[in-house]
């Protein structure tokens, strides 16, 4: 093992939140910087390239190479835990930008009771509505706390977004963008769900709808509607990516240095201090010592991560979530929809059933879903192949012309559900497993409960009746939710296990991403997240990331 | 070393192709073609062929799997690194699990191939109804569940993976294939279809694009 010159930082994971946190500290300071990325650097060159379905889409080659690394997972702690051999229901990012490279880009801010949902239930509706083993508990913030951070981040992004949503939380100010283009699928789903008396709104993002230059001086351009976001670079940078958000400006940071190919296989602490870490590089070994370490992997590694270097406390692994996503409704119109074009954020959603935007008192779950009308363009391979239930088959003459026919006919509704945490649901290191390396591999054992289930057949009787009223020759219904599964894909957004709070009796770091039991070491991300609200994740992490740099100690 | 082995690739000049628009387009393989196979021997490609022309069969709805050239998109795909289970984690023990733990055998894709066809040589001597009480009696199976997905992507990848000849399979649903950019078309066309004229990446970028499968050692 070859030892390096001492840091000052060392950040694990070339993502959203360790190039933010190496860019804003760099600004900040003279800290000496180093980020340690596993994967390969990457840029929207070579994004162009990569506009083909089959490498991209469905081999996932921007993905994490599960056959060197990989999770094992077992539904309860009475099963047997077994790898997932191939990503489905959740797809790990590698490289620099991580999955926040080959994101969709929604960026909605999370509801205000989010972040006091304990709180907020109990006085509400009294402690009897927390589901049983429920594990529910308050952030250690409020909204107001986190509000400004939101704006930051939308100004640093240049979300594009339609203010004045009564279901959404309060602004200080405007979206830095407007909405962007609307396609004919959102625009029937807006009209029939304002019929509903519901309240449509394009779901805020960061795929810009016009050009647009960030206070940090980076100019991006708008999106072009391609259908190319999710699982794909965006190749003109409309979308907001590290690599074209953060890394032009780290790149004329002097005091940083981001090292790609470097796996870190453990944080080395003496006496509840971090001293730095090792990493793997071209199969060679190497321990940079640091006086500050800031773990910024993705929620998986970072448990992982701890759990390797054997840092821990009482609450490491335990509220593990994975929002509640599914497509609940498909449907067939007489009319074309030309479903290729789109954006990773053409999405207009209805929020009002979502968190506690409505009364619980009569019904026997608590918190809701958001309805989103996704129009992210369609590409053929993952899309052939829906039919109306009057066709038996799913190959075959009959099949093909009815699946023909219905391809560009084609919508779906999906909701995004809120996913409370259960004791039962946690992550520890698995006992037989291991990466190419020899490392125990991290072990997921986690099914859905009875709130969800609940959630979810309420949501899909909201949906039903917006499907109705659009019209629609025919339509699908999704079967109601039963167990959690690793195949089918839900989101990205996988969150807890490293998870803040008020106290170290409750959470593994404070508010600010400090460790409670090693405090000169961090931990940023959605690892940090108490609970697993709807919202798709990102701009929190990010306004997470800039709080936790304003309150990082320079010296 | 194997001794080469050919597949006859059908000639597609006589089919129509219509998008959804009612435009016919014209297939523009005039002639058969032999192609080197790469995994497949012959017989097992004949095989592969007739099975997958009974999934997206050439009828009146339009060319199927055999014009799109989907048996050689698949050989392809099992002689390179996906074939070899380069994309998946074959670590053992394997062990049966749960269905929510997905699948959990340790055959590759060249490996399921190979058992499956051993127990379909009659396949390509039947007749089409006869052919279907065969699949149907296996579309339960893993490798009736690859060999569907498989012919989806032999349909509709970028003609670079050897599927979707003359990008027939684009046409045939009204897909245009991966264009810069429609900032112009998306808040038009409502309700009306909208159908240029598809094209593969290597013609929209006007250089060659070189897939995975050949980049993968």
């Amino acid at each position: 093992m070859t030892t390096l010159p001492a840091t000052d930082v060392v950040i694990i994971g070339g993502g959203w939140s360790g190039l933010l946190m190496a860019k804003e500290l760099a600004a900040r300071s003279s800290l000496k910087i180093i980020v340690l990325e596993r994967g390969k650097p990457r840029g929207s060159k070579e994004y162009i390239e990569g506009m083909d379905e089959l490498d991209y889409a469905l081999r996932f080659r921007m993905m994490q190479d599960v056959a060197k690394e990989t999770i094992t997972f077992r539904s309860t702690s009475k099963e047997r835990s077994l790898p997932v051999r191939q990503f489905g229901g959740f797809l790990p990012g590698d490289g620099v930008g991580g999955a926040g490279e080959h994101w969709n880009g929604m960026t909605p801010r999370f509801l205000p009771d989010v972040f006091e949902m304990h709180k907020a239930t109990v006085e509400r509706y009294g402690k009897s509505r927390l589901p049983e083993g429920s594990s529910i508990q308050d952030w250690g913030i409020t909204y107001n706390d986190i509000e400004p951070y939101y704006l930051k981040a939308e100004r640093l992004l240049g979300i594009s977004g339609l203010a004045g949503n009564p279901m959404a939380g309060p602004r200080s100010g405007p979206f830095p963008t407007p909405p962007i283009k609307e396609t004919y699928f959102g625009t029937i789903f807006t009209q029939a769900a304002r019929e509903m008396g519901y309240n449509p709104f394009p779901v805020p993002c960061a795929n810009l709808s016009q050009t647009y230059r960030n206070p940090d001086g980076v100019i991006r351009p708008a999106c072009q509607y391609c259908g190319y976001c999710e699982r794909f670079g965006c190749m003109v940078g409309a979308k907001a990516q590290p690599t074209n958000t953060l890394l032009p400006v780290i790149q004329k940071q002097k005091n940083v240095t981001l090292k790609t190919n470097a796996q870190v296989r453990r944080v080395l602490t003496e006496a509840n201090r971090a001293t730095g870490v090792t990493y793997v590089s071209e199969g060679k070994e190497y321990f940079q010592p640091a006086e500050k370490v800031i773990l910024a992997s993705w929620t998986l590694n970072n448990n992982r991560l701890l759990m390797l270097s054997k840092i821990g406390n009482h609450n490491t692994g335990r509220n593990l979530t994975h929002q509640v996503v599914g497509a609940e409704a498909t449907f067939f119109f007489d009319q074309v929809l030309n479903r290729y074009m789109g954006s990773g954020a053409s999405n207009v959603t209805v929020s009002d059933f979502d968190g506690d935007n409505f009364d619980h008192s009569k019904l026997d779950f608590i918190r809701g879903a958001y309805i989103s009308s996704p129009a992210y363009g369609s590409r053929p391979i993952a899309n052939f192949g829906a039919v109306p239930l009057s066709i038996q088959s799913n190959w075959g003459s009959e099949w093909k012309k009815a699946a023909i026919a219905a391809y560009d006919r084609t919508g779906r509704l999906r909701s995004s559900g809120e996913h409370i945490p259960y004791t039962t649901n946690n992550m520890d290191l698995d006992p037989a497993y291991t990466d190419h390396l020899g490392d125990p591999l991290l072990r997921l054992t986690l099914d859905w409960n009875d709130n969800e289930r609940k959630i979810h057949n309420f949501i899909s009787s909201k949906i039903e009746g917006i499907v109705k009223r659009m019209q629609v020759k025919s339509y699908v219904m999704a079967v109601p939710l039963r167990r959690y599964d690793v195949m089918s894909y839900k989101s990205t957004h996988i969150q807890g296990g490293t998870i803040m709070g008020s106290s170290p009796e409750n959470s593994v770091v404070n508010p600010h991403g400090q460790h409670w039991q090693v405090p000169n070491l961090y931990v940023l991300g959605a690892s940090t997240f108490p609970s697993n609200p709807s919202g798709n994740p990102t701009l929190t992490v990010l306004a997470l990331t800039l709080m936790a740099a304003e309150k990082f100690p320079i010296r | 070393m194997r001794r080469r082995q050919f597949f006859t690739l059908p000639a597609g000049g006589a089919l129509l192709v219509y998008s959804l628009d009612g435009q016919p387009t014209v297939s523009t393989s005039k002639a058969e073609r032999k192609v080197a196979l790469k995994f497949f021997t012959a017989e097992e490609a004949l095989i592969v062929e007739a099975a997958t022309s009974r999934i997206f069969p050439t009828d009146e709805s339009g060319p199927g799997a055999a014009e799109a050239g989907v048996t050689v998109y698949i050989d392809r795909q099992l002689a390179g690194p996906y074939g070899r289970d380069r994309y998946r984690f074959t670590q053992a023990p394997f062990v049966e699990g749960s269905r929510e733990q997905g699948y959990q055998g340790a055959s590759n894709p060249r490996q399921i191939y190979r058992a499956a066809l051993k127990g379909l040589v009659d396949l390509p001597r039947l007749e089409g109804a006869q052919q279907d009480l065969r699949l149907r009696a296996i579309e339960n199976t893993p490798f009736f569940g690859l060999l569907r997905q498989h012919t989806l992507e032999g349909m509709f990848c970028d003609p670079m993976h050897g599927g979707n000849r003359d990008l027939i399979g684009w046409q045939l649903i009204g897909f245009p294939g991966p264009y810069m950019s429609w900032a112009n078309d998306i808040e038009k066309h409502f309700g009306e279809p909208h159908r240029p004229r598809p094209q593969s990446l290597s013609q929209i970028l006007n250089r060659k694009i070189t897939p995975w499968e050949e980049q993968e050692p």
